[in-house]
């Protein structure tokens, strides 16, 4: 099987290796042409407003909407998240809008409230260890959406791994750990397709 | 649900912001404007300054950490990670830069040293790059707890040649310490003057633990693409971008370049017309006791 991963800006390198540890071909994709050769794309972590511009610069942003409608399974991770996603609470910048939410960019704050931890995830028997740098949050969802894992805070729960459909969305970064869970769950969705 | 304890500031989360920045243009800033052009060209982090590298070459004295309210201006200004420089040894301004909330901390030879010793770089929550020009600097820096490392060229001279050779020079010195049987590695630590138990992972995994910048005198699009395809991880853009004449053009050309390092075509039309470059300088027109990189080591 050939998964995609976005290599336009960010750790894509980490997610074809995790992808490879799995048994499946991990190929960069950063062309209309590449996106057509995938079965199902991860959207890396990075810089989103990066990613986002030179999406719409190489004319990925269609292609990747119809994908999507084709049913292509897809795996976004935190600036990959944004990406997938309708809105942002603050600005407007390129997004797909194939997830029906809307993400608060650096949610937590700005580095020095990066941090990591164990966190419960709906269908797993084990947590998940959970990287979370200059991280976004789900700061409202659609009606198609489930909420997997969540964080509380002052300020009440927020959603940071959600799915819906084929569409899976993290705010953390399971690549950085070489937890292969939610890779091995996005390749499931292309079997049962 | 769940928000166990989370820890901040360690190894993971100080190194994983260097992931997510690879593959990206860091770019000097010295305004809210510049700032706003930069994050709109597509930079993945800015570096908040008072000067840039060739007007703090040009102006010449003691270079120090830039206004907090410029660092502040510009922290307010834009969405990407913010940096900013401190200079080497001086932990105080390494302190008021991770109070003003800077997304990481550039331990930089721009600016004039303070003292021989380096910033014990592991007692901070913030996370640091350090500049390095082979393979045992750039050990000895992630030994005191550097998150990230970038080429130390010449800066503020538009001239990627010292940019190169340092990358060569890793490049080289990593292979061969792959070649190195158990028995040889304690030998290798003591020429490279590094930390063994460092040493001894990069002759394992053949590679640094930690993200690889290029950084000084990347002028244009190839400069950019060069550095990439010499094995870099990203590249920042000092005076390259707002020292010529057209910064947002220019800007944007060397984050596609940076994208598309290995495609030539695209590199060529990025090129087109991009104006002035900066006026650069040959390095070795320049005395020894004006080139920067040979600034703590």
């Amino acid at each position: 099987m050939r998964v995609g991963v976005l290599a336009l800006q960010g750790d894509f390198r980490e997610h074809v290796a995790i992808l490879d540890s799995i048994g499946v071909e991990g190929i960069e994709v950063r062309t209309p042409e590449e996106l057509q050769s995938v079965e199902a794309l991860v959207i890396p972590g990075g810089e989103s407003t990066t990613i986002g511009r030179l999406a719409s610069l190489y004319g990925l942003i269609d292609p990747l909407r119809e994908a999507a409608a084709d049913g292509m399974p897809m795996l976004g991770t935190c600036a990959g998240m944004i990406f997938l996603a309708s809105g942002t609470v603050e600005h407007e910048q390129p997004q797909l809008g194939v997830l029906d939410a809307v993400v608060r960019r650096n949610a937590f704050g700005r580095q020095v409230d990066s941090f990591e931890a164990m966190l419960d995830v709906e269908g797993f028997d084990e947590p998940m260890h959970a990287v979370f740098i200059r991280a976004p949050w789900i700061a409202k969802v659609g009606g198609g959406v489930d909420v997997l894992a969540s964080v509380e805070d002052d300020s009440g729960v927020h959603p940071v791994l959600v799915r819906q459909d084929r569409i899976l969305a993290t705010s953390f970064h399971p690549e950085l750990t070489g937890d292969t869970r939610l890779h091995r769950m996005l390749v499931g969705l292309v079997e049962s397709h | 649900m769940s928000t166990p304890q989370p820890e901040h500031g360690t190894l993971t989360v100080k190194r994983g912001l260097a992931e997510m920045l690879k593959g990206g243009v860091i770019m000097d800033v010295v305004s809210a404007e510049q700032a706003k052009i930069a994050e709109e060209a597509g930079a993945c982090a800015v570096m908040a300054l008072e000067r840039v590298p060739a007007d703090i070459r040009a102006h010449g004295g003691v270079a120090r950490m830039a206004d907090p309210a410029k660092v502040e201006e510009i922290i307010n200004a834009v969405s990407i990670p913010v940096m900013a420089k401190s200079r080497i040894g001086h932990f105080v301004e390494a302190r008021v830069l991770e109070s003003l909330g800077v997304d990481y901390i550039d331990e930089s030879e721009v600016l004039s040293p303070v003292d021989d010793h380096h910033i014990d770089k592991h007692r901070f929550t913030v996370p640091f790059v350090c500049g390095a020009k082979d393979l045992g600097e750039a050990l000895r820096r992630i030994g005191e707890g550097a998150a990230m490392i970038r080429t130390k060229g010449e800066p503020g001279t538009g001239n990627v040649i010292e940019a190169v050779k340092h990358m060569r020079k890793m490049n080289s010195q990593i292979a061969s310490l792959t070649t190195l049987g158990p028995d040889e590695v304690m030998n290798a630590a003591r020429d490279l003057r590094a930390p063994f138990d460092l040493v001894k992972e990069v002759a394992a995994s053949g590679k640094l633990p930690v993200v690889n910048f290029a950084a000084g005198g990347i002028a244009t699009p190839s400069d950019a693409a060069l550095m990439m395809q010499l094995g870099c991880d990203g590249v920042f853009v000092g005076s390259g971008i707002f020292k010529s004449g057209d910064p947002a053009v220019r800007a944007a050309a060397i984050v596609e370049a940076t994208t598309f390092y290995q495609d030539a075509e695209k590199i060529a039309k990025v090129s087109k017309n991009l104006g002035e470059a900066m006026v650069g300088i040959n390095i070795d027109t320049l005395p020894e006791s004006e080139m920067m990189q040979l600034r703590g080591s």
